[in-house]
């Protein structure tokens, strides 16, 4: 692909000359670049309007998202303009997808302030989106160097320090999104929390949008919902939470609703993705501060994830989210109701829990990723998920992921508190059969229906949610199978 | 009540042959298994009594069910747990924990709230147990 143009950058003062030049003219498009240990890359997917080149088109896109103007300026030669272009050095047909290529564009880490997801993002998904000569453009992935990951926190707690603070090891942490998601009072909000928790999760968790509305207001609902944790907690001996979502219109009532979190001894907070990324790394540095767990729920991210051909791929936010310093984020279940595939959803989980992640084209990571130390993130499967499905969950996600039960546990014929103990039997028995060597795979029914011989709550269960399942193709898959000979 | 900490809580109390598969399973990962008890089972109490260094060299599993036995001819009126420690970089940290050992009855945890203004409250909880002197506690 690298030849399909002619393009080759002018040089001398025929590159000044006012007037307009091609970007690959321009120095935007070096075919024979290696990118430093230091450069940020970035892989867009181009679908470049009829007839446009796509080495243009890349070209395009570095010059749009690093130093460009439609026209050529003078003031260029004012600074190292050669050092502060982006660089397109590698241009690919995407596989199976006629009018679709991969670009590879790397850019100096001096362009970026460190520490600042606003910053880079400004650059890497800023005007450049909206820019005619391409009809769709998507940012698949990027590699960040080693020098700008430390620029950043991280996440707050990680899950190491996490699971010291719980208490809890060894298993996957069960929570519920409390349901419905609207409406509830205090007062009967905190009775779904109390029987979810006694009956043996460890959180439970508001809503995306419960924030303080008329049928509930914040305060009310953090005072409920902490008797309902201590209760539990003293019922079974065991930590609890719940995620207090302190989501609101301006970062000083963030602050004043986790303030009062933490007076009142929560060990999690929550935050919704649409506050945005400085809001985000606001509340992690305060979390990191006062010793609190940050979940972050990705509400909105759908807009601009799942079509595969526009938008910033999850990957991405996984990466950016890990850097803001959340320690919670939900990542796909595999088998429940919300999009992911096998094999797209391992790459994310990798990107969260893996100290280094080697380039894996069949998990749609293409590069190498060094975290530097960076704290894990703890991945959230929620959505449509139920105790039938825990062989399956347990072997798609590990155990380092908090497995949410929302309608699977509250919607338990005998009520919340069996949904939970339902719950946690069947992780707990699976959980035994795979360390004690079984296939779970093969065997996990079986494991279930012994399980709850004696446990009716499970057999309710298993008996309400036997034939359920979210089976449909999934919009956002990888473009490379696993097979050795695909490469690029 | 019945203290649900650990991995296991939820099955049936786990057998010596139980506790055998999953000490081996922990030990095939590398990690050192130890034997603890405590007659104080807040679920913030981290540091439970050490039966011994943990088994940093020990192949087989046997052993620790041989060491939880001799732990429970002194303290099996007590929660003995097993826990094995990952010393791998990035975690340092334990990796597995279940009790393998709970008294014949366990009052639990009363709830001491403590109510401020504001409709704010404090809470504490607190084993009934600890009401008794180390050592006098579980009879």
């Amino acid at each position: 692909m690298n030849d399909m143009s002619e393009a080759k950058t002018v040089t001398g003062a025929k590159r000044y000359s006012a007037g307009v030049m091609k970007y690959a003219q321009m120095g935007y498009w070096e075919p024979d670049y290696t990118p430093k240990d230091t450069d940020v890359i970035a892989l867009f997917r181009i679908t470049p309007q009829d007839g446009v080149d796509p080495v243009e088109a890349a070209a395009a896109v570095a010059g749009e998202s690093s130093t460009a103007t439609w026209t050529v300026v003078w003031t260029d030669r004012l600074t190292a303009c050669e050092k502060y272009r982006a660089k397109a050095y590698r241009v690919d047909p995407v596989p199976n997808s006629p009018g679709e290529f991969f670009a590879y564009i790397a850019y100096d880490l001096d362009l970026f302030e460190g520490g600042s997801i606003a910053n880079l993002t400004a650059s890497i998904i800023g005007n450049v989106f909206g820019f005619k000569p391409l009809k769709a453009l998507r940012l698949e992935d990027m590699r960040l160097p080693v020098a700008y990951v430390k620029t950043f926190q991280g996440p707050a707690t990680g899950i190491v320090v996490e699971r010291e603070r719980l208490n809890c090891y060894g298993r996957p942490l069960l929570g519920a999104t409390v349901k419905p998601k609207l409406g509830l009072s205090g007062r009967n909000y905190g009775r779904v929390v109390y029987e979810a928790l006694k009956g043996g999760l460890d959180f439970t968790k508001d809503d995306e949008n419960i924030n303080s509305q008329p049928f509930m207001h914040w305060r009310d609902r953090f005072l409920y919902c902490m008797e309902a944790v201590n209760r539990a907690s003293a019922a079974t001996g065991e930590v609890k939470g719940t995620y207090l979502n302190v989501t609101a219109g301006t970062m000083e009532e963030m602050y004043a609703r986790a303030e009062f979190a933490k007076s009142l001894g929560s060990v999690i907070i929550m935050i919704d993705l649409v506050i945005g990324y400085t809001a985000i790394q606001s509340m992690a540095k305060w979390a990191r501060d006062n010793d609190m767990i940050l979940h972050l729920h990705r509400a909105g991210h759908s807009t601009y994830t799942r079509q595969r051909s526009h938008g910033v791929s999850f990957r991405v936010i996984a990466k950016w989210m890990r850097l803001a310093g959340v320690d919670h984020l939900h990542a796909g279940t595999v088998v429940g109701k919300l999009e992911g595939d096998p094999a797209t959803t391992k790459g994310y989980y990798d990107i969260f829990r893996e100290e280094y992640n080697p380039m894996a084209l069949e998990n749609g990571i293409f590069f190498d990723q060094d975290w530097a130390s960076l704290n894990k993130m703890m991945p959230v499967a929620s959505g449509g998920i139920h105790a039938g499905q825990m062989h399956q969950l347990l072997t798609y996600l590990g155990e380092d992921v908090v497995l949410q039960f929302g309608g699977g546990t509250i919607g338990h014929p005998h009520g919340i508190a069996a949904g939970a103990t339902a719950n946690r039997v069947a992780l707990e028995a699976m959980l035994y059969a795979r360390n004690a060597g079984r296939d779970i795979w093969n065997e996990g029914e079986d494991i279930l229906r012994d399980a709850a011989k004696t446990c009716t709550p499970l057999k309710q269960a298993l008996d309400t949610w036997k034939n359920v399942s979210f089976d449909y193709a999934s919009t956002d898959a990888p473009d490379f199978a696993p097979t050795p000979g695909v490469s690029m | 009540m019945r203290l649900t900490q650990g991995q296991f809580s939820y099955l049936p109390d786990l057998t010596d042959e139980d506790i055998r598969v999953q000490a081996q399973y922990a030990i095939d990962k590398g990690w050192a298994v130890s034997v603890e008890f405590t007659d104080d089972p807040h679920p913030r109490n981290t540091y439970w009594e050490m039966w011994g260094h943990p088994m940093f060299d020990n192949p087989d599993a046997a052993a620790v069910v041989y060491e939880v036995n001799e732990c429970r001819k002194l303290h099996g009126g007590k929660y003995i747990r097993v826990i094995a420690f990952d010393a791998s970089p990035g975690w340092e940290s334990i990796r597995m924990s279940f009790i393998v050992n709970r008294p014949k009855t366990e009052p639990g945890f009363r709830v001491v709230r403590q109510e401020g203004e504001g409709r704010v409250v404090r809470y504490t909880i607190e084993s009934y147990a600890v009401r008794e002197p180390e050592g006098q506690r579980y009879a």
